[in-house]
């Protein structure tokens, strides 16, 4: 008789349920490849071992150096509004690679194309006869519908496509460790240029042990053919990951250019700690996104990643555009604040962002935008969704000199609420140093109602959908900004990433 | 009652009992409706009119201790509230959600789709439901900007009121029950929802008009009035009662 109480439990049940059918962290599985590692630990040797096995310069040894002991006088920041028991960094590896790869000129080993093939990413040359996934049919010419990507795995970049159809416009997009031995003075002068080696704890760490990532170089003019991308895989055990990317795009030139990232599910914490660094120059665009999936624990909060990351742009010179958008889905805990650096007069610079927690997950994520030049131009729009007993916290800075006449900020951080055991938070700082400049701010919280999702269940929509709908409606504004390919993978994350979300 | 023993059976509750928060509201509610009947719902404030539109639809909170009610042949009460939807179900809203971000056109197509895939109908294409929508939006005089914008988000009382019934319009339900559908609109508005309402109204399907006015049913002419008083309904007639409470008020039917 007590049938409604039943329809009661059932809406909640069935949004459990939404949800329980895709639970699987569907990137979890653990590759089965032999690995090289070096040691446990961090000193200067293994700084050395890791410098050495990459052939490096020595100026880069010596950059490594100079940010490890500067490390050494840096402690952990403690002011983001996530908690996590002590890292113990002598417990990790901080080098591993696969181990028949390192040969220089070996093909990628079946396995390692197996792992990113199940991950949805191809990673065959162009002129294999199989045609990359997103590719749009044989006698491949570049063109938008196409994706370049570099694949990392754990320590080392394992593979990049297109590359000799990229060098033939002279765009260079290879792995940093052959960026290093190719191109030295690019190197030099640009490493260190946007994120300094003492810029803070992480991208010191980074900066001394950091293995591999992505090197992009546009030339003056080019407008990339197709979007380049990164493909960030963690496989081994209690190893952490600490990537470089590094993009300069001279003048007048164009590039979009992807990130995603996953790792297998285990019951331990992983640290990843990345640096990325834009440099746009006159005229240059630089577009930037991010689907950051990595393993986020399971319901009860054991495991996951730490992802720690450094990302900044700078827009070095006049009319330069920097944009980054992210949807945040994965990782136990996110710190991390894309920022840019407005010197150029008219440059402007934007932030997208959805970043969704459940369960016992911590975001502490936001943007820094600094204002230095005349004109410019900064957007911040902002999407929160928390459920579960998760905390999400936007955080964000928008300074303007007093360099910066006629300036212009606009930002919108909104929170959305699913259940009610999880948090919200906003910590927006606004420094304006002269009187011609304007900011604009705007903020939002709402919870997603059982009314709402009664309302939308009595025109027949299920509690499934109605949360798909209702999540879709709310971070459009940032999705719409996504590269085709990733938007829907995008969506497709959004939907899956709220398992057992209202309670 | 021979007359209605031929018409088909839309709903059938018998002695419905429920309660919320361990408050019972419906102290056992008797009610036969048929293909084809509007039956009107009155009574002062706070007497379980509204509990017994949201029982019916299955809305969370609310507890049914005792009784039955018989949807089309099926028991209603076991059935999920998205199920109950798409088997005929339409609650027009006293008090419509907004939904930011969810255009009304997606939203609708959504809904529609889901009702037709239910009821064994292929999807619509883009532009078959874009004819029938342009059809139904005519009914209501809904404009196509009224479409693009988000579900309910930031209308008007009786913007909010119209789209409910717009929805309606595309959803073909059953049974519909409008509560307090009236209350909000202005007697341009009024009209519009209720020549809407009329042009909807088949043989086949029914109606359940929840109101405290009179005013309603001058143009949603109801087959059946009845009282709902403490949780019962108390006295039943045709549309003179309503009139008769209009006139003289609830003392008349013996209340107060």
């Amino acid at each position: 008789m007590s049938n409604d109480v039943k329809t009661d439990n059932k809406s909640t049940e069935q949004i459990k349920n939404i949800i329980d059918d895709n639970r699987e962290y569907k990137y979890g599985f653990v590759s089965d490849i032999e690995q090289e590692f070096a040691p446990k630990g961090l000193n200067e040797d293994i700084i050395r071992f890791i410098s050495a096995k990459k052939n490096e310069p020595e100026f880069m040894l010596k950059w490594r150096l100079k940010a490890y002991k500067k490390w050494l006088t840096m402690r952990e920041p403690k002011w983001a509004r996530v908690q996590y028991p002590p890292i113990n960094y002598q417990d990790i590896y901080y080098y591993a690679a696969p181990k028949d790869f390192n040969k220089k000129g070996s093909n990628v080993s079946g396995k390692i194309e197996d792992t990113y093939s199940k991950l949805g990413v191809s990673i065959k040359e162009e002129n294999d006869t199989q045609i990359n996934d997103h590719c749009c049919g044989t006698n491949c010419e570049p063109s938008a519908s196409c994706v370049a990507v570099d694949a990392v795995f754990d320590s080392v970049s394992v593979a990049t496509t297109f590359k000799k159809s990229l060098e033939k416009v002279g765009i260079i997009f290879c792995s940093f460790s052959e960026a290093v031995i190719k191109y030295p003075e690019l190197i030099e002068k640009y490493l260190g240029s946007v994120v300094p080696y003492n810029d803070n704890f992480f991208a010191a760490l980074n900066s001394a042990v950091f293995s591999d990532g992505s090197f992009i170089y546009i030339p003056k003019g080019v407008k990339a053919p197709m979007e380049l991308s990164t493909y960030f895989r963690i496989n081994a055990a209690s190893t952490g990951q600490f990537e470089r990317t590094l993009i300069i795009a001279d003048e007048g030139s164009y590039v979009s250019y992807l990130e995603g990232c996953t790792a297998p599910m285990r019951d331990e914490n992983q640290l990843h700690a990345a640096v990325v660094e834009l440099y746009a120059h006159k005229n240059a665009e630089i577009k930037y996104s991010t689907v950051q999936n990595w393993y986020p624990g399971d319901s009860q909060g054991r495991g996951g990643i730490y992802n720690f990351v450094t990302k900044r742009g700078l827009c070095a010179e006049e009319n330069s555009k920097i944009s980054w958008t992210q949807v945040e889905s994965g990782s136990a805990i996110t710190w991390k604040y894309p920022s840019c650096i407005l010197k150029g007069n008219n440059s402007s610079g934007e932030f997208y962002s959805v970043a969704i927690t459940n369960n016992y997950q911590q975001a502490d994520t936001g943007t820094k935008f600094y204002h230095l030049g005349n004109n410019t131009r900064s957007r911040i729009i902002s999407k929160g969704i928390s459920a579960g007993k998760s905390t999400n916290t936007f955080r964000s800075i928008v300074a303007q000199a007093k360099t910066a006449k006629n300036a212009r900020n606009f930002s919108q951080c909104d929170s959305l609420l699913i259940g009610s055991q999880c948090a919200a938070h906003t910590f927006p700082t606004i420094k304006v140093n002269n009187v011609s400049s304007v900011v604009e701010h705007e903020a939002t919280t709402s919870k997603v109602s059982d009314d709402v999702i009664f309302y939308l269940n009595q025109r027949g929509i299920s509690s499934e959908d109605a949360i798909s709908l209702i999540i879709h409606g709310y971070a459009k504004e940032v999705l719409q900004n996504l590269p085709m390919e990733f938007a829907v993978e995008a969506k497709r994350l959004l939907s899956i990433s709220l398992e057992g979300s209202v309670g | 009652m021979q007359l209605s023993d031929m018409k088909k059976n839309i709903l059938t509750i018998k002695n419905l009992k429920a309660k919320i928060n361990d408050t019972e509201i419906l102290h056992g509610v008797d009610l036969e409706i048929n293909a084809g009947e509007i039956h009107a719902i009155m009574g002062p404030n706070g007497s379980g009119k509204s509990t017994l539109a949201s029982v019916l639809a299955g809305k969370p909170g609310y507890e049914v201790t005792e009784g039955s009610v018989t949807f089309c042949g099926r028991n209603l009460l076991e059935m999920p509230v998205d199920e109950r939807a798409k088997a005929g179900l339409f609650l027009a809203f006293q008090y419509p959600m907004e939904i930011p971000g969810v255009s009304n056109l997606n939203f609708i197509k959504t809904a529609l789709n889901e009702v037709r895939n239910y009821r064994k109908l292929t999807p619509l294409d883009a532009f078959e439901f874009r004819e029938y929508i342009k059809e139904k939006a005519k009914i209501l005089k809904i404009e196509q900007k009224f479409l693009e914008r988000a579900v309910n988000d930031g209308f008007s009382g009786g913007e909010k009121k119209r789209n409910e019934i717009f929805q309606m319009a595309v959803l073909e339900p059953t049974l519909a029950i409008l509560d307090e559908t009236d209350s909000g609109l202005d007697i341009d508005a009024l009209r519009i929802v209720s020549e809407g309402v009329n042009k909807i109204k088949t043989e086949d399907n029914a109606y359940i008009v929840i109101t405290h006015y009179q005013r309603l049913l001058q143009y949603i002419v109801p087959d059946f009035v009845h009282i709902l008083y403490k949780g019962q309904i108390i006295q039943s007639g045709d549309k003179t009662l309503a009139l008769k409470l209009e006139e003289k008020g609830y003392e008349a039917v013996g209340i107060i």
